[in-house]
């Protein structure tokens, strides 16, 4: 037993450090004094203070952070009630193709869908005059449109978990479909729409290929800052932008964690 | 076993109601997902132009009135005779193959320990997996770009120790490629093997020793093949995205690493030869589909030839 379990818990300490040390180093780095990125010259925050001061970063954090909140927002929406075509609505006219274009934007490579945003975009714009400028709208517009389908998976697969029973004693004793969906089904999958929304909110602030496509003059996002500047080389203020970012994420993951795991304890309980 | 969706029709609301459902993703999807391939299809049969939208269309009124339709099967008859699209195709399936590999490797005895280990321990060792997941792409990769540089970390530590007396050129190379491709994936790797493996019968591995067999035999016996769904799992989430990474190469690789999506973005921003990169858009798209599309429909196959 012990020959495997050395070889099982080194294999988990390497892994571990693979997927840490990166993080690691770019937090420690963030409080490096020198401008030489990889030569430490002492603890310091001026990147941090650099960062603050930068408007470029701080509009383009903004820009992000309010496509992220609008385009999660919707694509949860509209993903919730796709998720909801897919597991209770078994045969409808053009289901097959519905289904191909939910799981179709989970394959499809960024670049082809960013490209074939931008060309739509385009024609549409000579067709008809809208939209007049790419920028946030053409942005939000694609993140919608490929966050929704993750949403629905999530949603689809919490709904084929829960017993449908609930529902069918509440259409039974007479409630309208609409009353039974606000009052049983949305509560139950709630928790399920939550994480799908994080999930749509991750995916859009983390998006530079199709936000490349899609953008227009003026609009940056903060990934298309970010590769702009780190395409050129290191760049000190990113690693302390890095660092908090970091932090935001690991505090999120944690207290969804916890939760998680209060409730898993509570219904064990009862 | 009647939907809560589909016995709607009793009356006029209700029916409104579904409908409304079913229209607005529809709607969307139709008008923000098919029709922007249709366009690409389109474009890929017209011919490039100097003017905005660069290609010429694909209706052209002629004099007398009527419309008739130009398309063109050069960009494709380019991308045949022209052999970078050809080796750059290889280079992607052979980078993301590779790296798919080499995570496999990586993730299955991490997967592995994670499911063996105590409750407790393992709920945390799994955030552990999830939390970079969630942590931007971009500065992941970025941070390998500090660790990889010469003058970088590892490099200094590797002189440090004295292992090497030169830096290593890792920085700009398909090396850096392959690292920066695990590094991003593993993730996606680990977790659907570890869903897999907690699944596992414990009693299944009991009973193959209490028979006799060696740890090794019971490994390659009794887990490998139960586990084969979570591998061909993990390795799927990992490979289809990595053909067609742009991010990574971007960073990471050098000049002569040729990855699809890279030279997809150049094609499109730099050269602005737009038919072409739909041309190569639509070939990629058909390389990726139909392996997806055999696989389902094998999956599909297999419980009646079983049964």
């Amino acid at each position: 037993m012990n020959q495997r379990s050395t070889f099982i818990f080194s294999m988990l300490c390497f892994g571990f450090a693979f997927l840490y040390i990166p993080i690691l180093l770019v937090i420690i780095y963030s409080f490096n004094d020198s401008r030489l990125v990889t030569v430490w010259g002492g603890w310091s925050i001026r990147w941090y203070i650099e960062l603050l001061n930068n408007e470029n970063i701080l509009n383009a954090a903004l820009l992000s952070f309010r496509i992220a909140a609008i385009s999660a927002t919707v694509a949860t929406i509209f993903g919730t009630m796709a998720g909801l075509i897919l597991a209770r609505l078994r045969a409808f006219k053009g289901r097959l193709l519905f289904t191909g274009m939910i799981a179709a934007p989970l394959v499809m490579p960024e670049v082809i869908t960013g490209l074939a945003l931008l060309l739509f975009f385009v024609s549409l714009q000579n067709l008809i005059g809208w939209p007049s400028q790419r920028g946030m709208n053409t942005i939000t517009i694609a993140h919608i449109t490929f966050s929704m389908a993750y949403v629905a998976v999530i949603i689809q697969s919490r709904l084929t978990e829960i017993n449908e029973s609930l529902e069918e004693a509440a259409l039974d004793l007479g409630a309208r479909p609409a009353r039974v969906i606000w009052d049983i089904t949305l509560p139950i999958i709630l928790p399920a729409m939550v994480s799908g929304w994080l999930l749509a909110f991750t995916l859009s602030l983390d998006d530079l290929v199709i936000s490349s496509f899609v953008s227009g003059p003026g609009a940056t996002t903060l990934p298309m800052l970010i590769f702009s500047k780190v395409r050129l080389g290191i760049a000190p203020d990113i690693n302390a932008l890095a660092t908090i970012l970091i932090l935001l994420v690991t505090i999120g993951v944690g207290i969804a964690g916890w939760i998680m795991h209060r409730q898993k304890q509570s219904k064990t309980i009862s | 076993m009647s939907g809560l969706l589909i016995n709607l029709d009793n009356s006029f609301r209700d029916r409104l109601w579904k409908n409304t459902i079913v229209a607005i993703p529809y709607l969307w999807l139709l008008l923000f997902f098919l029709a922007p391939f249709l366009i690409v299809l389109k474009i890929s049969l017209a011919d490039p132009i100097v003017a905005q939208p660069p290609f010429t269309p694909l209706f052209q009124e002629s004099e007398n009135g009527s419309f008739s339709i130009f398309t063109t099967f050069d960009n494709y008859l380019y991308l045949f005779q022209d052999s970078l699209y050809f080796i750059t195709y290889l280079s992607s399936v052979k980078l993301a193959f590779i790296s798919t590999i080499l995570a496999l490797l990586i993730g299955y005895p991490i997967a592995y320990g994670i499911a063996r280990s105590p409750q407790p321990t393992r709920n945390i060792l799994l955030l552990m997996v999830v939390i970079p997941f969630w942590i931007s792409f971009l500065l992941r990769v970025y941070a390998w770009m500090g660790i990889l540089k010469t003058k970088g970390l590892l490099n200094g530590f590797l002189l440090w120790i004295g292992i090497i007396d030169q830096p290593l050129e890792l920085l700009y190379t398909d090396t850096a490629v392959y690292i920066g491709m695990i590094y991003s994936y593993l993730p996606f790797m680990i977790l659907p093997l570890y869903a897999n493996l907690e699944k596992l019968d414990v009693r299944l591995l009991e009973a193959a020793s209490d028979l006799g067999a060696k740890r090794w035999e019971v490994f390659k016996d009794v887990t490998l093949p139960l586990s084969v769904p979570g591998i061909i799992a993990g390795c799927c989430l990992m490979f289809i995205p990595a053909i067609g990474e742009y991010v990574i190469p971007a960073l990471l690789g050098g000049a002569d690493t040729l990855m699809i999506g890279r030279v997809l973005f150049d094609e499109f921003f730099l050269n602005r030869d737009w038919p072409v990169a739909s041309a190569v858009a639509i070939v990629l798209v058909l390389l990726l589909v139909l392996p997806i599309v055999y696989f389902q429909k094998k999956q599909n196959e297999e419980p009646l030839t079983e049964s």
